[in-house]
């Protein structure tokens, strides 16, 4: 879709479902344990221009009682996997007997910034690198020890503590360079249509994020929070895993959950949440 | 599994009932303003099957998207789409036909999907199981549940 058809395309449907503006509660204030404050709410990038002009946090747009859970961290169910996260941290496997922490010391400083700022491009590897891709390439090249499964309760466990690091920082994804194409790459899967209901990721999350979809709010689909704990689930979402299910939702072949497609959708996703903080682990219904 | 046998179970019925009268989604005549003057079905919508497949997920689920007064009873209308209140006021049962078999014809780009079509989709899947589907697809609705809709949506005057 063309930059002029899309913005056409918003326009009729501003004009016939009123103002699709968002019904976040701006007052709603994102403050950790008393003390963390979280920018829930920034100016779009440049690279949004024409499609967004702010961007929200998904917290915004979940109810009082889901809120309320992640300003906790002991209410915050997802905390207890950031926890496991620091015990596989520490535990040595594979045939080298290493852990993570034998080559990357303590999380608390090594891992800062780090998934603020992935997926990135990895210049050995001549590639976009998610978080999941580089842990699983240091098990295999250098502990010796089984890649963890894509999406898998394991790695969601190590990216939640991870991702814990950065918690309050700016997502600050790099979106040129090397990494341009697979950007490209990721925003065109976001346009696409697919499936038999015809439905983009702007769709749902660019063109009706505040509206309801029969019972579900819908919000601009940001991945600052991930892995997400789901109450629903009460377990751990991946970011792939997500994009999986809101595919299959428009009746579409959806991707394999690490495929070089999410990979691409997720730097791309990433990129459309620069400025906001990273949550990691958020909380869903 | 549960969702797939009324869609097969529907499917069934439509073709015991499909009679010479019923047109094909690729043979369906859109004017230039997107309207179906001919029935799709050659038989007379049902307008309480119209209220089922307006509200039920694995049928057309409009209200997913549509807010309707008179349909107050079924919980959680969505906010894509405009208000349905008084729709068969604003348009004629030709331009109802057309908008719900594709509604693209009559507003390009639009989000709501079309409802009368079988091929030409991009990653077609096999309903919502997330796997892939083979071309043509069973339209999202029989030529009948069209009908259907249409009969109730003329019933949504103002
Ligand atoms: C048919 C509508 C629809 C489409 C199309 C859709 N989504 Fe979603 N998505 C939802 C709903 C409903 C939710 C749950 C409520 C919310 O957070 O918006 C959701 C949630 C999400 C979330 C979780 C957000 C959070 O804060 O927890 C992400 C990420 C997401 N979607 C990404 C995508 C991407 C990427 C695509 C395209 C590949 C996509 N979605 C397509 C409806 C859709
Ligand atoms: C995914 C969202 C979605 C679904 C599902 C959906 N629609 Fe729509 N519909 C829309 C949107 C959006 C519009 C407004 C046209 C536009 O701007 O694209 C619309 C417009 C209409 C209109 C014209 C309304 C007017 O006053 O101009 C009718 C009639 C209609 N839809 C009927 C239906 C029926 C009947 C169904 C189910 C069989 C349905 N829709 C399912 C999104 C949807």
């Amino acid at each position: 879709m063309t930059k002029t058809t899309l913005k056409s395309a918003l326009a009729v449907a501003a004009l016939f479902a009123g103002a699709t503006v968002a019904q976040a509660d701006e007052s709603a204030q994102l403050v950790i344990n008393g003390e963390i404050e979280m920018v829930t709410e920034a100016p779009a990038a440049a690279h949004l221009e024409g499609a967004l002009t702010t961007v929200y946090s998904g917290w915004l747009f979940r109810d009082d009682a889901t809120q309320a859970i992640q300003m906790d961290d002991f209410d915050n169910p997802g905390m207890l996997y950031v926890d496991q996260g620091a015990e596989m941290w520490a535990t040595a496997e594979g045939t080298e007997g290493k852990s993570c922490a034998d080559c990357h010391g303590d999380a608390s400083e090594s891992m800062v910034g780090v998934s603020a700022t992935y997926p990135k491009w990895n210049e050995a590897a001549g590639e976009v690198r998610t978080v999941t891709m580089q842990v699983n390439d240091c098990r295999e090249s250098r502990m010796g020890a089984e890649p963890y499964k894509y999406g898998g309760d394991d790695i969601n466990a190590l990216e939640a503590y991870i991702g814990f690091q950065s918690r309050g920082m700016p997502v600050n994804v790099a979106i040129d360079g090397p990494a341009a194409e697979t950007w490209e790459q990721g925003r065109d899967l976001y346009y696409t249509r697919f499936g038999q209901l015809e439905l983009s990721c702007a769709s749902c999350h660019e063109q009706n994020y505040g509206n309801y979809i029969r019972a579900d709010h819908l919000s601009q689909g940001q991945i600052n929070g991930f892995p997400v704990y789901r109450l629903k689930n009460a377990g751990l979402v991946s970011v792939h895993n997500r994009f999986r299910g809101c595919i299959r939702d428009t009746r579409a072949e959806t991707f394999a959950v690490g495929s070089p497609e999410f990979v691409a959708l997720e730097l791309y996703v990433s990129s459309r949440g620069n400025g906001l903080s990273i949550e990691t682990p958020s909380v869903r219904q | 599994m549960k969702r797939i046998i009324p869609t097969i179970t529907g499917l069934a019925l439509a073709a015991t009932i499909a009679t010479a009268q019923e047109v094909a989604p690729l043979d369906v005549a859109f004017d230039e303003y997107g309207a179906v003057a001919v029935s799709l079905s050659g038989v007379a919508g049902n307008v309480d099957n119209g209220i089922v497949i307006m509200t039920d997920r694995g049928k057309g689920n409009c209200i997913a998207c549509h807010q309707v007064t008179a349909l107050d009873e079924f919980p959680f209308h969505g906010e894509v789409g405009p208000s349905l209140d008084g729709v068969g006021s604003r348009w004629t049962e030709a331009d109802l036909r057309g908008i719900v078999a594709n509604a693209k014809n009559t507003f390009p780009e639009s989000v709501m999907p079309s409802f009368y079509k079988g091929t030409g989709y991009i990653r077609p899947g096999d309903a919502f199981t997330g796997k892939a589907g083979t071309e043509p697809l069973p339209p999202l609705l029989t030529a009948q549940e069209i009908e259907d809709v249409v009969a109730y949506l003329l019933t949504l005057t103002e």
